[in-house]
């Protein structure tokens, strides 16, 4: 058979194409509860409802920032949560013309006779579960594998695992309504050189494409959330431009033009790096046929989280420093980033090793 | 590390000859970029800058690589003897014509053709690189029966592949041909499927070990009575199978060129389409599943009239897209200048004037500047043979 055509495929490729909008990008607020504990205990804030909902509403009500977004991918809590005035999130993101998101992944768990590689749980009752979130306002979902380069990793079955995963998530989304973003994360752990991420990264995309299109997925009703490709993370660094040349020559490779729209997971960049990274790539003189955004976490919430740290008085000057990375960001995404009034925490690295969502 | 400079001048080019110059392009141009090279082998410049200059704007390639038994229906069809003279003195017709360059960028040969001479000595291989014209070979060796499979073929011709194509190499061939064929009445089998991918995965792979271009051509053949969707199905199938096994044999896909069917219904299906329908499935498959590093992709005609393979070449051109769009045509560029010629001397020049006419037509095809006035009823005569074998 062909691409799946379910009931919903003119609004999945409607829906991919917007969020691929130029200028426009992700964030990236799905941290589960216990991720999202780790931010707030960097600031010294309580994990508890009210704040994790008190930190989602200074991002969604940040005057002008909106604006800069396409999408945003929620936690199942947070699609649920509302403003202190009582207006869910979903309303409020939807009247912004941004597409709410969920994560639909239950984390990862280390396959058996493996070097500690992974694949990702999440399919009991995942078509019921997409059926209930489209009906709450959500328009896309997100999975997130991994996958990790050492001297026999990835291996054949890891890559095989997490591709088959994917697609398996991706035509089941789309069955019910919800755009699949498909990520296949290579973490950057490790002091192997960008041209052994690149070959690796090549690998898992052309196993992932593989396996989408026997899934018969519609590439036009998807979007591919991948790592840019960079040397280890105990390596030295490049610039980034050399970032960009194997970043997209990696793309071109693999990615057939149909996908409408690329975004990318920093993986523990900067806020700063990210954006120059994303920036650079956007500037590349190369035919790349899809768009090149971002779908960032960390690095679009490192520097607001800090000077909010908790504080009510502190909300105002919080969302001027979100509006000021979704606004870089999305100069990046046209090559028209200038480049940093960065301040320190826009520069601090957000790598942490053996990093766990 | 080695980097490949996508935009960098054809610098030296087939042992040394001067660099392609082609005319000014309708591309916008770009500035040089690395085109980074993770497993490079030590051609890998050399296929990257051959792959392009035949996916130059405006050209295509002259398919002339019928073996000797093919070649032969083709004179056979005008009254004239399958020799070796006869064959000689037909490819030199076609490969002196006059201004060929200007719309065809390569021609694949078939192997006697390659080592021949015009009759004042002068080798073929020179007449083409005079008009800038890339010397392509068959390198395989036809289809024969798969077992297990549902009355399907495969293609055969990996053993001693790599020292043919360094052969062919040192004679001036810079570019590999190899046609694989799947049959849609016949299932496809996934077997047929698996074997048809692999095949042209490992001839790749091979191919470019030894400084040929390969062209990746897994041909879904017309016969049958599907409908213009079943092809496309099938079309996806064998695409995903074929990009899959190139990427695991480590195929520099910036130093390949595809050749595919076009995607239109079975030639017994009782809807003809047309050519903006065509354009539009077979677009579809190529956005589908064709990596935009992929710098050519240049169709065969497979049983189309000259006209029809014109007029579905120009549908697909007529907005931009990520790879070069064109022809690898052999009877839908040839079947007027063979009926024009007759074997006749006085007939040659009238006969180069015919390949002109239908080469200069499907060059303003691939620009998408195809306006179809002037075209006699012989280009228009369909050339489809049931359960044709090459």
């Amino acid at each position: 058979m062909s691409a799946f055509v379910g009931k919903y495929a003119d609004e999945l490729i409607k829906t991919a194409k917007y969020i691929a909008t130029p200028g426009k990008g992700i964030l990236a607020a799905d941290e589960s509860t216990g991720t999202i504990g780790k931010r707030l205990a960097s600031i010294n804030v309580e994990n508890i409802e009210s704040n994790r909902q008190a930190l989602r509403e200074l991002l969604f009500t940040s005057p002008n920032a909106l604006s800069y977004l396409s999408g945003v991918i929620l936690f199942e809590e947070t699609l649920y949560q509302k403003t202190t005035g009582g207006k869910p999130f979903v309303d409020v993101l939807i009247e912004n013309s941004v597409i709410p998101g969920i994560k639909v992944d239950k984390g990862t768990v280390e396959i058996a006779g493996t070097n500690s590689e992974t694949t990702t749980q999440g399919f009991d009752s995942l078509g019921a579960r997409c059926q209930q979130y489209y009906k709450a306002g959500a328009r896309f979902a997100k999975w997130r594998a991994v996958l990790k380069i050492g001297p026999t990793e990835p291996s054949e079955l890891a890559i095989q695992q997490n591709a088959q995963g994917l697609a398996r998530y991706a035509i089941i989304c789309q069955e019910n309504g919800l755009v699949p973003i498909v990520e296949p994360e290579v973490l950057t752990d490790g002091n192997h050189d960008i041209k052994k991420c690149a070959a690796v990264t090549e690998k898992v995309l052309a196993a992932v494409y593989k396996a989408l299109n026997d899934h018969h997925v519609l590439l036009e009703g998807t979007l591919l959330k991948p790592n840019m490709v960079t040397p280890g993370s105990d390596s030295p660094k490049v610039t980034p431009e050399v970032i960009a040349e194997y970043t997209v020559a990696a793309l071109r490779r693999t990615v057939p033009p149909a996908v409408p729209g690329i975004v990318f997971l920093s993986g523990g960049q900067s806020e700063e790096e990210a954006t120059l990274n994303l920036n650079a790539i956007n500037k590349l003189e190369v035919v790349k046929p899809w768009t090149l955004s971002f779908s960032f976490g960390r690095a679009l919430q490192q520097s607001t989280i800090k000077k909010w740290a908790g504080k009510k008085e502190n909300v105002p000057a919080a969302q001027q420093a979100f509006l000021a990375r979704c606004k870089a960001n999305s100069a990046a995404t046209l090559g028209k980033y200038a480049g940093g009034n960065a301040d320190a925490a826009a520069s601090e690295s957000l790598y942490v090793k053996g990093y766990k969502y | 590390m080695a980097t490949v400079k996508l935009s960098a001048p054809a610098s030296q080019w087939v042992g040394g000859r001067k660099s392609l110059g082609r005319g000014p392009s309708v591309r916008p141009s770009f500035r040089r970029v690395s085109v980074p090279v993770v497993r490079a082998g030590s051609y890998t410049h050399e296929l990257v800058q051959t792959a392009k200059s035949i996916a130059s704007p405006g050209h295509g390639i002259l398919a002339i690589d019928e073996s000797n038994a093919t070649c032969g229906k083709r004179l056979a069809s005008i009254g004239l003897d399958n020799t070796e003279a006869n064959r000689q003195a037909y490819r030199q017709l076609l490969l002196t014509t006059r201004g060929l360059g200007e719309y065809i960028s390569g021609a694949i040969l078939f192997e006697e053709t390659l080592y021949q001479s015009t009759t004042d000595g002068k080798k073929f291989v020179d007449c083409l690189h005079e008009e800038k014209i890339v010397p392509g070979i068959k390198v395989d060796k036809g289809l024969v029966p798969l077992p297990g499979s549902n009355n399907e073929s495969w293609c055969q011709g990996l053993d001693g592949l790599a020292s043919r194509c360094a052969e062919y190499y040192k004679q001036g061939a810079r570019f590999a041909k190899w046609r694989t064929v799947v049959s849609i009445p016949s299932g496809p089998s996934a077997l047929a499927i698996k074997e048809a991918a692999w095949g042209l995965a490992r001839y790749a792979a091979i191919a470019q070990d030894n400084g040929l271009v390969p062209i990746v051509e897994p041909e879904i053949l017309l016969d049958g009575d599907h409908p213009i969707e079943r092809t496309l199905e099938v079309a996806e199938d064998v695409w995903a199978e074929v990009f899959y096994y190139l990427a695991q044999n480590n195929v520099v896909f910036e130093g390949i060129l595809l050749k595919p069917s076009m995607v239109t219904p079975g030639a017994e299906h009782k809807d003809k389409a047309s050519p903006e329908t065509i354009a539009k499935f077979t677009l579809k498959l190529l956005h589908r599943r064709v990596p935009p590093a992929v710098p050519g992709i240049m169709f065969l005609s497979g049983g189309q009239s000259e006209v029809e393979a014109t007029l579905n070449l120009n549908a697909m051109n007529q907005g931009p897209n990520p790879w070069h769009v064109s022809f690898s045509y052999a009877r839908a560029l040839q079947n007027t200048v063979l009926k024009t010629w007759q074997g006749l001397p006085e007939n040659v020049e009238a006969a180069q004037k015919a390949l002109l006419v239908r080469a200069k037509a499907n060059s303003l095809a691939q620009l998408g500047c195809y306006s179809g006035e002037d075209e006699n009823e012989e280009a228009k005569k369909g050339m489809f043979e049931k359960g044709y074998t090459y």
